[in-house]
């Protein structure tokens, strides 16, 4: 028998019946399951932000109106008093914030690396602020910026009768308070974190720099730090993006005072919608908040897929 | 130069001896692998050495310099590691160039020195790269330029070999050893592969549960192990070990097996004699490529040749070799054979045995008689 | 090497390594005090009488103790209108954190077996649409959910604060979760397929016993943070509806009246302590929920 009968030889196959219903369903079933939640998350981001961004180009007063009114929302925004404040608060208080915590979080972290005993205690200490609510905080700390009641009341009664910090009931000092009191909230947070990164690394790097004769100070500058260097950036993101949505934070301490002192742009939205009744307005400001989000965490998305697609590249 | 002293350490990490009384004398010069099984402590030596970990009791000298309290960057060493260790944020130069700048040594000999490095393990085509950009093979050579651009008194080198593929392995052992004769320096090699000690040490210290077992030339270790575990330990496959019994009766003899079928007298060595008794139990310890078959080139009348009827259990031709599994004495034994020697399951065999090459060992201390 | 020890790069530095020892402990526990003034005065002062604290100020040596203002917060107080105490807005709280957590994760976590699992054409992309909801800022979502609730006639209810929680708690949930799971190895699954199972049961079989880790973060981190939520519990409820996090603000947001500080810090406390409880008994968990979550 030659090879080539065999190749030229047609095979009868019975046809495939079409599958049951089920069947094709059950192939389905995980796009099935995971349907309502892409579908209220859709319409959470994408039909929120589109009846929002709408709102702010409309007539509404201190009710829907979907007539077009055009972008002169925007520009009204940019000419208030109010709201440039509340932008340069935004932008003062975040770069302390960010600076300030990661300054802390990272010696905290550092300083726990040297294997302390106790550390577990520290750690505890140093989160626990994170299970508190802002509101909870914002009150707290209220109390003790207060200068009847609080630090500066102690320092008097303890002696020092020229102690003066009355930072929260000042014009120009008060945001500075509300910047001090977040940073003690997400240091130890951001703690956690870059002490994660620093227990990543490989200890045979440090144990090879040793070799080589570094001294600690530049182990860590030259090799753990920049080893952790996409941490570096994690954490920017998650601190600038909650710097961003400060709201209750502020409420609590100074609601926005002395006067408008401390406002920041989620107050004023929230006032400009519940308080005065111009939606339009108040969408265009919510707007303005959601472009500050998006100018540093597009790229950073960007970014990291980058980063990942090189990394797989190069394995 | 060195010379390396280990005197009586001992290591605990919290209440678990992993050290329990090292001595080692290192010449210069001297190329001493530590090899064991995992958990026998030659890891944790080598970083006592490297001065990455304090000792609990002992002391180390380096040059006759007692070294305990000395930090590693003062002790003049070098260390390559298992995972290469390569700073991953620096190029191949940076990497390389790192240690010096840390030691404040000036440029122009820092760039000499990287130059004349990277010429001689023939990586100056990589010196621009990152580390995540190199092969296996590539990353090891920068790990052992890194090292050898200190010109240090004392090489260590911890596992190098273990991430990589076999065939790589032995590409790499081979230059590691051309390095070895090329240089001269004096090195502590730890490794858990026994073909490595064997193919590049000076002197071989077997390790196991914090002690060293026997610390002598490749050959004696092999040759003349000092216990059952540094037998079984080195040589692969390993040594064979049969109970046995002296006889000291008409001729000296080691008898094998007395329960199933006949026993099986074997000669006793002539050294040996003195160092028995008769009815003395013992460990016959017999490497595989000391149980050949026996043929035209053995001859029955060599007074310490033996021989031994046992039946094919299985049969594994390697290529170069046959190994095959016998039953003596009622025990799997393994023997070497020729290639070429094809033998069916269950046949019979007679294999010829050198009792020079035999050792012997106490069944209670497991030492060498 | 095999390092069965971690590594304390301190102790061979000799006599320098020792120094820097006591100056590390120090700053830790300076740092440390910073950190425990807030809740100490806190607690303090929810024992002291108003006269102790108006002579004192907030932050001094208790020169009285009672455990009365614990009681006046929890029951007695006025907020908001009604005088029944903290009681009634912490009750809103729990009805509205334990289904708003609950399904939250339940959900997040099939959605994370169904993203890293079942992965499917565009499932990626899907992913990387349902992460954006993490990012959403509250204030731009205020008025639609506002018309939503209104359509669902779900104005000013508890429910309705439970199903903004939930939409909103799904993107962090499934990222959690999807996180986590990717990390179980998908020979686990193909076995399971060849074996016969199907979707279901191998999230009942499987996935799901090697859940405990990411079920327990993802609780707690939704617990604590709808608990301490606030902007969405303000808007979307009043009156007696309102949880504990509103309660707060009215009780000491007051401007001019005279602060009961003592009746209020205990207030304070009862509306930190779930979250605090739990953080101080699973922060273990929440830690390891953290740098795994938020280090993507």
């Amino acid at each position: 028998m030659s090879v080539e009968s065999f190749t030229l030889t047609e095979v009868k196959v019975a046809p495939t019946p079409p599958r049951p219903l089920r069947e094709r369903l059950s192939s389905f079933l995980p796009q099935l399951v995971l349907a309502p939640s892409l579908l209220a998350t859709f319409v959470y981001v994408f039909v929120f932000g589109a009846w929002t961004i709408w709102i702010s180009v409309s007539n509404s007063g201190d009710l829907p109106d979907y007539s077009f009114a055009g972008f002169h929302q925007y520009a009204d925004l940019w000419v208030n008093l109010r709201w440039r404040i509340a932008y340069t608060n935004l932008f003062l208080f975040s770069t302390l914030y960010v600076i300030g915590t990661m300054v802390i979080g990272l010696t905290l972290a550092i300083l726990i690396d040297q294997r302390v005993r106790a550390e577990a205690v520290f750690r505890t200490i140093y989160l626990y602020p994170l299970a508190i609510s802002f509101v909870v905080t914002g009150t707290v700390w209220r109390w003790l910026f207060n200068p009847t009641t609080g630090l500066e009341s102690m320092m008097h009664q303890l002696g020092w009768t020229s102690f003066k910090f009355d930072w929260i009931v000042q014009r120009e000092l008060a945001i500075y308070t509300v910047v001090l009191t977040a940073i003690w909230q997400a240091s130890g947070f951001v703690m956690a974190l870059f002490l994660a990164g620093l227990r990543s690394v490989d200890p045979d790097l440090i144990k090879a720099a040793q070799i080589d004769g570094a001294s600690m100070p530049r182990i860590y500058r030259r090799i753990i730090l920049p080893a952790i260097g996409p941490i570096f950036i994690a954490v920017l993101v998650v601190l600038l993006q909650s710097a961003i949505k400060t709201f209750d934070l502020v409420l609590a301490m100074t609601q926005g005072g002395p006067g408008i002192a401390t406002t920041v742009p989620s107050i004023y939205v929230y006032d400009l919608i519940f308080q005065r009744g111009q939606l339009a307005e108040g969408a265009a400001a919510a707007i303005m908040i959601l472009v500050a989000l998006a100018l540093f965490l597009v790229p950073y998305t960007i970014w990291t897929n980058l980063r990942q697609r090189r990394e797989a590249r190069d394995g | 130069m060195a010379s390396l002293t280990i005197q009586n350490v001992k290591k605990n990490f919290g209440s678990v001896p992993v050290l329990k009384g090292i001595d080692l004398e290192v010449k210069t010069g001297e190329f001493v692998v530590l090899v064991g099984p995992s958990g026998c402590g030659k890891s944790t030596l080598l970083a006592i050495i490297a001065g990455l970990e304090s000792v609990s009791e002992g002391a180390v000298k380096i040059d006759q310099r007692v070294v305990n309290s000395v930090p590693p960057k003062d002790r003049d060493i070098a260390m390559v590691f298992q995972s290469y260790a390569l700073y991953p944020t620096m190029t191949v130069r940076g990497n390389m160039m790192f240690g010096m700048e840390s030691r404040g040594v000036p440029k122009p000999a820092r760039e000499e020195a990287v130059a004349r490095v990277a010429e001689l393990l023939r990586i100056e085509n990589l010196l621009g790269r990152k580390p995540n950009q190199l092969s296996g093979g590539q990353r090891q050579r920068v790990a052992m330029g890194r090292a050898l651009v200190r010109d240090p008194k004392l090489f260590l080198f911890d596992e190098p070999l273990s991430n990589l593929d076999a065939k790589l392995r032995v590409e790499m052992r081979t230059e590691i050893k051309k390095l070895y004769q090329q240089l001269g320096k004096t090195t502590i090699y730890v490794t858990h592969d026994q073909v490595e000690a064997m193919t590049l040490a000076s002197r071989i210290a077997v390790m196991h549960q914090g002690l060293v077992q026997q610390f002598a030339e490749p050959r004696t270790v092999y040759d003349r192990p000092a216990n059952m575990f540094v037998a079984g330990f080195m040589g692969s496959p390993p040594m064979n070990f049969l109970p046995a019994k002296i006889a000291v009766s008409s001729s000296p003899s080691v008898v094998l097996g007395e329960g199933n079928g006949a026993a099986i007298r074997l000669p006793l060595a002539e050294g040996m004699t003195k160092s028995v008794s008769d009815g003395q139990p013992v460990i016959l310890g017999l490497r595989p490529e000391n149980l050949p078959l026996f043929d035209r080139r053995h001859s029955e009348d060599t007074p310490y040749l033996g021989t031994i009827d046992a039946q094919v259990e299985v049969v594994e031709p390697t290529g170069a070799e046959t190994m095959v599994v016998v039953r003596i004495a009622g025990k799997e034994v393994i023997a070497r054979f020729e290639s070429h020697a094809l033998h069916a399951v269950g046949e019979r065999v007679k294999l010829a045995v050198d009792m020079n090459k035999a050792c012997l060992f106490d069944p209670e201390t497991e030492t060498l008689i | 090497m095999a390092d069965a020890t971690t590594y304390d790069p301190l102790t061979t530095a000799g006599t320098w390594g020792r120094r820097a020892k006591v100056v590390v402990y120090a700053l830790l526990t300076l740092f440390a005090l910073v950190y425990l003034v807030p809740i100490t005065v806190v607690v303090l002062n929810s024992f002291r009488d108003l006269g102790d604290i108006s002579r004192n100020g907030l932050i001094g040596i208790p020169h009285s103790f009672s455990l009365d203002y614990w009681v006046q917060a929890w029951c007695k107080f006025c907020v908001g209108g009604t005088c029944k105490g903290i009681q009634p807005f912490f009750y809103n709280s729990v009805a509205m954190v334990v289904p708003a957590s609950i399904i939250s994760t339940a959900i997040g976590a099939i959605n994370g077996y169904v993203l890293s699992k079942w992965r499917f054409p565009g499932s990626e992309v899907l992913f990387g649409i349902m992460t954006l909801g993490v990012f959403m800022p509250g204030q731009m979502v205020l008025l639609p959910w506002a018309q939503v609730l209104g359509f669902l006639g779900l104005t000013n209810t508890i429910a309705g604060l439970v199903f903004i929680h939930c939409v909103q708690g799904l993107s962090f949930t499934t990222l959690f979760c999807r996180n986590y799971y990717v990390n179980i190895p998908d020979a686990l699954i193909k076995a399971a397929r060849i074996d016969g199972a199907g979707f279901w049961r191998i999230f009942r079989k499987i996935v799901l016993p090697l859940s405990p880790p990411i079920i327990i973060v993802t609780l707690i981190w939704q617990f604590t943070n709808i608990w301490n939520e606030f902007l969405f519990a303000f808007i979307f409820s009043s009156g007696t509806h309102q949880p504990i996090t509103v309660a707060l603000i009215a009780l000491s947001g007051g401007g001019t009246a005279v602060h009961q500080y003592n009746v209020e810090s205990a207030a304070v406390l009862i509306g930190a302590l779930p979250p605090l409880l739990i953080y101080l008994f699973g922060g273990r968990y929440f830690l390891r929920g953290l740098t795994q979550g938020a280090i993507k």
